[in-house]
């Protein structure tokens, strides 16, 4: 031990998340970013399913950490998490399901309510997801006035910490989260929960354009998540988002399957299909 | 700064915070709403005119002021202390929860909203809010936990009977918290259109303010009435406390009287030690719950642990996060009742004075019988009996086995 704080940062001061962001805007195409709930169905099935997610073409997975009292997401999440509570899922396996995600070359995020963080000790999840290979958290029920400790937190351990902006927010209100995150912002497409839809929201390319006009000249990445389900969605999205954002779809095709076999083969040719939207659409 | 209706501000901190507590945990899809909301009852608290109106229907509807009772031969069982009943329960609807329901549906016609959702676990916030869409003409659903519709079913066809749509909840612990999650959800893709009609003091900034400024009346006419009774302040108020609307509202107007305890009495079920109750306060812990920072039913990994009470109004797992203020502060004092002592007192109300309270308000009564004994014959205790236990009667019929088939009683 140096004494000096772990970090999530290479020796160039940028984390995965950073650089597989920058790596996929120099090959001229959206980042894919893919999600799945810690232990669904179970902790060993989920490091095997996100594994798929990485072959497949996610460049970065977010990791569920399950919480009993989902306000933001749709039925498949909420299934999707019921069954990782049910199976016994803790932050510790969270946490090493962020290993897993590392280890197979991703950049690795922990989606969370921040009830389970603040359980947790803000400072304390901080350092072991650093320490675990993670880049940071997105965190949708904090909004930046009370974020305090946490951007205290994820400074000292370099962490990445991505807020949202909806079509509802203000001009003033996305100044103020895009100047709170870090790795990217992740504009929510439409007024809703998490799950599919049909086609992208209108709201989402407008949301964007906003987002970017509020970041200004930082570079702060715009990714773009809630009801994107298919590769063309994904190009199209591509076409206007720094990043591409998808939960509900590969928690579908893992209730859906029969056993773990078909699960990974399901979730991996679906991100091959999201990955080669999120090329196709780039401009 | 404050009006005739509406109550103090806030008890410490920024807007929205108690101290620690209180804030606004939610997504960033609905802070335009909520500020849209905060903006809406700021300006309407100071207006006459919204004020003359929601006085009118508190006075000709919901026909306040309630009155203030002598209960003495209930008080025989409270170490003579004397009890005084702030008579919320003859409220229209039947309990406090008019109040803040007439409020927030004015203020609801005042934004332009059209549609009105809400959450309810024993149904009476549920009636209520159907009640009130009913009189302005507001479109209304009610989300209701599936187990709570099956053992409510009268306030179900209630709400249905008055207009409103009832829409059963099926995930989670399909329970209050659950409707309270699934309200969220439907608020968010709606609220362009819809105001969400939270039925007490907790959720995100302003809830918890607005509701408690909405219930002030209980606590300002309790005090007036107090004092012209008995020429003086009371010694105590007791006040059931699950969301801890009814005891917001009645110890706001008495938390610059020194001298003046403030008790208020969760759910302890089958007792604290035993896990099974609904005492965020005396057995939670601090956390982030439905959108506030305040105490928590929670395991060691921030996961809700499912609350438990006789009273299915007081079966919520968290508290308003000025109580968990208040009772940081030592300014009120938090206990825990648990089932068998609330039905005791339940059932000694009925027999020592005509009145049958609502079962949460029972929580109430027996917390009086405690702090009596301990304060003593001199002392004078204000209880706010928040609602009647008409609502109750099944689950009191099988509880003291008052049916004919279902021989010795107790």
């Amino acid at each position: 031990m140096t004494g000096q704080p772990n970090t999530a940062q290479d020796a160039d001061g940028t984390t995965p998340l950073q650089r597989g962001l920058a790596r996929a805007k120099d090959e001229g195409r959206a980042a894919l970013i893919g999600y799945l709930p810690a232990g669904f169905p179970d902790l060993a099935s989920s490091i095997e399913v996100v594994r798929a997610m990485v072959a497949g073409g996610c460049d970065v997975v977010e990791v569920g950490l399950p919480y009993s009292d989902p306000t933001m997401d749709g039925p498949t999440i909420q299934r999707a998490a019921d069954r990782a509570l049910a199976a016994g899922t803790t932050p510790a396996d969270v946490l090493r399901v962020v290993e897993a995600v590392a280890e197979a070359g991703a950049a690795a995020l922990v989606m969370s309510y921040w009830n389970p963080i603040d359980r947790y000790g803000t400072a304390r999840f901080a350092a072991d997801l650093a320490s675990a290979g993670g880049s940071g958290a997105i965190t949708p029920d904090l909004l930046p006035e009370e974020a305090g400790e946490w951007m205290e937190a994820t400074d000292a351990h370099g962490l990445d910490r991505i807020f949202l902006v909806a079509p509802s927010s203000t001009d003033e209100r996305l100044r103020l989260t895009t100047g709170a995150s870090r790795g990217f912002v992740y504009a929510a497409s439409l007024m809703g929960v998490t799950g599919t839809r049909a086609a992208v929201a209108s709201t989402a390319e407008k949301l964007v354009v906003r987002t970017r006009q509020a970041i200004g000249d930082s570079g702060l990445p715009v990714c773009v998540g809630l009801g994107i389900s298919s590769g063309e969605q994904a190009a199209e999205v591509a076409g206007y988002a720094d990043g591409v954002i998808v939960g509900a779809g590969f928690c579908q095709r893992v209730l859906d399957a029969a056993d773990l076999g078909a699960a990974t083969a399901a979730v991996g040719a679906f991100a091959e299909e999201l990955a080669e939207g999120a090329r196709a659409g780039r401009r | 700064m404050t009006t005739e209706t509406t109550g103090p501000a806030a008890t410490g901190g920024a807007p929205g915070h108690f101290g620690r507590y209180g804030g606004r945990f939610s997504p960033e899809a609905l802070v335009a709403a909520l500020d849209e909301v905060a903006r809406a009852w700021e300006k309407a608290r100071e207006d006459k005119d919204f004020q003359e109106e929601l006085d009118g229907l508190l006075r000709d509807y919901t026909g306040r002021p309630s009155p203030l009772t002598d209960a003495p031969r209930f008080a025989e069982h409270c170490g003579g202390a004397r009890i005084l009943l702030k008579r919320e329960d003859l409220n229209h609807t039947g309990s406090h929860k008019i109040n803040n329901v007439l409020g927030q549906a004015l203020l609801t016609r005042r934004m332009g909203k059209t549609r009105v959702i809400a959450e309810t676990g024993a149904g009476q916030h549920g009636v209520a809010t159907a009640t009130a869409c009913a009189l302005l003409g507001l479109e209304c659903v009610v989300y209701m936990g599936e187990e709570d519709t099956r053992r409510q079913a009268l306030n179900v066809a209630r709400m249905r009977m008055l207009g409103a749509e009832v829409v059963p909840v099926t995930i989670g612990s399909r329970t209050l918290k659950d409707a309270v999650n699934e309200a969220f959800r439907d608020w968010v893709a709606n609220v362009d259109h819809t105001h969400y009609l939270l039925g007490t003091v907790a959720g995100p900034h302003p809830f918890p303010t607005m509701v408690r400024d909405l219930h002030y009346i209980i606590g300002r006419e309790a005090r007036e009435q107090v004092l012209e009774r008995t020429g003086r302040l009371p010694d105590a108020v007791s006040a059931c406390v699950g969301g801890g609307s009814n005891a917001i509202g009645a110890f706001a107007a008495f938390i610059g009287d020194p001298g003046v305890r403030l008790y208020g009495f969760e759910a302890g079920g089958d007792g604290v030690a035993t896990g099974r109750h609904a005492a965020s306060i005396t057995g939670g812990s601090p956390g982030v719950f439905q959108g506030t920072r305040t105490y928590v039913l929670q395991d060691e990994h921030g996961q809700t642990v499912p609350s438990h009470s006789i009273s299915a109004g007081l079966d919520y797992p968290a508290v308003g996060p000025e109580h968990a203020h208040l009772a940081d502060t030592g300014r009120a004092e938090y206990r825990a009742v648990t089932d068998a002592d609330a039905m005791e007192a339940f059932r000694l109300l009925c027999r020592t004075e005509g009145i049958i309270p609502a079962i949460e308000s029972a929580h109430a009564l027996a917390g009086a019988r405690e702090i009596g004994r301990e304060l003593g014959p001199e002392a004078t205790v204000l209880v706010n009996l928040s609602g009647r236990g008409d609502k109750d009667m099944g689950t009191a019929a099988a509880y003291f086995g008052l049916m004919d088939d279902e021989g010795e009683q107790e």
